[in-house]
């Protein structure tokens, strides 16, 4: 079908992964960045090689294995969860415990990563499951609360449950991303310590950060093949009009159930990997500012669209550096005293203690918000601009970029 | 996240544990009988979940803060009135102050959402929340502030029971609030905000100014979250004032909604009470030793799934009647 790209002559292809060229040659050249990293080799790029950045790679990675599941209830099933960072910390404390030291003095048995890592998805889905009948009976907004109260629930049952997580404020060591056949064995590879792979010297993070995308993308394509099957179908068919879902022969309970369950072990293994990554986390981690993040993520990113969580997750990890190296530079520029440029910056940051600024890098004085605090803010205004004005997202920001070109020279 | 919740039945001697317990969920309740109403009252009116409500309590709060013992305004202008009257009117611009912020968040960043999914809009207003939120808490800063309340520490010991004098005034105001809202509900305006909430374009077709009626709703609901505010900062609740966590307890009034019904004004007070009365019990007859630390946090959660499991609409809320 020469110069006819967009004509399909069966369904196989209509819904193939990489329907066009273009997806595969962006596909091609975003796999070759993302190896060529922790190299340092792209000029311009080499920055992300560093190893505080490298780690908010990973970061994203594993907040992009987690918004998937969330993406699936949210955004194809249309059931709206705030619990999910509920079940990122089940994950997590089922991670904990299989595979945390067994002579230490909290909840551990010792075994190995193959273990742990499956169980932390599969326990948090069982638990989905369970407090599924609840969710199902109630529907749209009350779903919206019942969800947050797991929040709530789970937050006091990780703080008083001290033998497995530390207890409130104190926290506990996660297993390491340390591959071993059984429990005291010599490690196969080990992903916290450097060694040198085909002839090459990596460095422990370097390692952790191609296994997470090799997870991200494994996690990624189950993800997308779901969508594009019966069971994406019945979820999407949930999503827009329940009763006419059921009239067509999709079984509602059944399927939201599904949903919760699998959305569960996403964020289960996400819990897991994320508190392994982090090695120590404190029970008030998974509270609800972790679950309105991952709401944050789909939601920028674009619902509903698989390539949006990637893209989601990486604006919302990433966005907080980014401004506070803006912030920082702004700073220097203020400080440099003349000109047009210094005395704008000058009243975006503070220079001084107390010297006025809408921003101030001084911990703790003076009025002006913190940059903690302006991340917060920015998150918030992110949110609720993408919702008046872009309810895709930057999905959706791509699709009226590509279509622009796809008519140019004309307008449509 | 605290509890927050002193208590007094410890400090009684001889005293009805049961009484005592009563009073302080009394109280308790009436703080999230006025959140619930308030969320609801939204709720109705604009078909708008508020998750924002924890942002507008701590507002109103640190208004209060800000308008009673910084800026003394109007006080310091009404030197002839004695001092209680004084941090009365300063209070009461506070509320109003507050209520215009209400106003101001629903038009700024709500209205653009009219007539989108009921979701999209939810999560706007988490948004609010946080952005508001994050504000208000740079104003407040790390140490708590005090509001300054004329009665300070007073408790009227009846021996078999200890009330303070806060308590005594938060539930005669939230009294007065509640049949104020009864008898708006049933002046013109109040007719009007209840054609809107059972159906925005027919009301508008019959010439109820719509907008109007949600910057109405909202000054409502931010007017009541500050009063809610300015309760739970003073003793025996938490005595040192305002601080970066009094906007949580709005996640705690949220149970309440849930169990009256969700578009239900009884039924938030309903549940407002069954909450504090609930969270009061577990205080008392719930040691930490047998369930850990903040159980009490929860039991408003754990009574909202009990509720949810036999009424999927909470007591007194309206089943949704599904259509195709």
């Amino acid at each position: 079908m020469r110069g006819r790209p967009l004509l399909y002559t069966s369904y196989e292809a209509d819904q193939g992964l990489l329907n066009t060229t273009t997806k595969k040659v962006m596909l091609g050249l975003f796999l070759l960045v993302l190896v060529s990293i922790p190299f340092q080799v792209i000029p311009g790029l080499s920055f992300l090689g560093e190893d505080d950045w490298l780690r908010l790679l990973v970061t994203t990675a594993i907040f992009a294995i987690g918004a998937l599941g969330l993406n699936l209830l949210t955004g194809l099933a249309g059931q709206v969860s705030l619990g999910h960072a509920f079940f990122m910390g089940v994950g997590a404390y089922t991670a904990a415990w299989l595979g945390g030291p067994a002579d230490g003095p909290l909840l551990g048995l010792g075994l190995p990563i193959w273990i742990w890592l499956p169980a932390a998805g599969i326990v948090a889905a069982l638990i989905g499951v369970a407090v599924g009948p609840t969710a199902v009976r109630v529907r749209g907004l009350y779903l919206a609360i019942v969800t947050l109260g797991l929040v709530f629930i789970g937050d006091y049952v990780f703080r008083n449950w001290a033998s497995l997580t530390g207890g409130a404020q104190v926290g506990r060591d996660f297993p390491p991303l340390v591959f071993r056949w059984w429990k005291e064995d010599p490690p196969v590879i080990d992903f916290t310590t450097s060694s040198v792979w085909f002839g090459v010297e990596l460095s422990g993070l370097a390692k952790t950060f191609f296994l997470l995308a090799v997870f991200a993308g494994i996690s990624t394509l189950l993800a997308k093949n779901l969508q594009r099957t019966r069971v994406g179908r019945a979820f999407m068919a949930i999503r827009d009009r329940d009763i006419a879902a059921e009239i067509m022969g999709v079984n509602e309970f059944a399927y939201k159930l599904l949903a919760f369950g699998v959305s569960s072990f996403y964020a289960g293994i996400a819990g897991a990997l994320l508190a392994s990554f982090v090695t120590r986390v404190i029970p008030e981690r998974w509270d609800l500012f972790l679950s309105v993040q991952f709401i944050a993520i789909i939601l920028i990113g674009g619902a509903g669209t698989v390539a949006g969580v990637i893209l989601g997750s990486a604006f919302v990890i990433l966005l907080p550096r980014v401004v506070q190296d803006f912030t920082l530079w702004l700073q220097s520029v203020a400080l440099e005293g003349d000109g047009l440029g210094s005395a704008i910056a000058n009243v975006f940051v503070a220079t001084t203690p107390t010297d006025f600024g809408l921003v101030n890098t001084f911990a703790g004085v003076g009025p002006g918000l913190s940059v903690a605090q302006l991340n917060l803010v920015l998150y918030g205004l992110l949110i609720i601009g993408f919702l008046i004005f872009e309810p895709l997202g930057l999905f959706g920001i791509w699709l009226r970029i590509r279509n622009y070109w796809k008519g140019w020279p004309f307008t449509y | 996240m605290t509890s927050g919740l002193v208590v007094l039945a410890q400090e009684t001697v001889g005293g009805s544990a049961f009484a005592q317990m009563l009073v302080d969920g009394i109280s308790f309740g009436a703080i999230y009988a006025l959140l619930a109403m308030g969320f609801v009252i939204i709720f109705k009116a604009t078909s708008v979940i508020n998750f924002a409500h924890g942002a507008l309590t701590g507002l109103g709060a640190f208004l209060v803060v800000a308008f009673a013992t910084v800026l003394d305004f109007p006080g310091r202008y009404l030197t002839s009135l004695p001092e209680w009257a004084q941090w009365t009117a300063n209070v009461l611009t506070a509320f109003v102050v507050a209520a215009l912020f209400g106003v101001l968040i629903e038009r700024v960043f709500l209205r653009p959402m009219v007539g989108e999914a009921l979701f999209a809009v939810a999560i706007v207003t988490l948004g609010v929340d946080i952005v508001v939120r994050t504000i208000t808490n740079d104003w407040i800063g790390t140490q708590p502030r005090p509001v300054g309340a004329p009665w300070g520490l007073n408790v009227i010991d009846l021996g078999w029971v200890r009330i303070a004098w806060s308590e005594v005034i938060q539930i005669v105001v939230t009294i007065v609030l509640l049949i104020a809202i009864a008898l708006f509900l049933r002046s013109r305006t109040g007719v009007a905000m209840r054609a809107t909430a059972f159906d925005q374009e027919t009301a508008r077709a019959q010439g109820v100014n719509v907008g109007r009626i949600f910057s109405v709703a909202w000054a409502i609901g931010a007017f009541l979250a500050a009063v809610a505010g300015l309760f739970y900062s003073v003793f025996p609740r938490r005595a040192t004032g305002v601080d970066q966590a009094t906007a949580f307890i709005a996640f705690r009034a949220f149970p309440a909604v849930i169990i009256g019904g969700l578009d239900s004004i009884p039924g938030a007070v309903v549940g407002g009470f069954a909450v504090g009365i609930a969270e009061s019990a577990a205080n008392i007859y719930v040691t930490a030793d047998f369930l850990g630390n903040g159980f009490p946090g929860i039991v408003g959660y754990l009574l909202m799934m009990v509720v949810l499991l036999v009424r999927p609409y909470g007591l007194l809320g309206t089943p949704e009647i599904r259509r195709v």
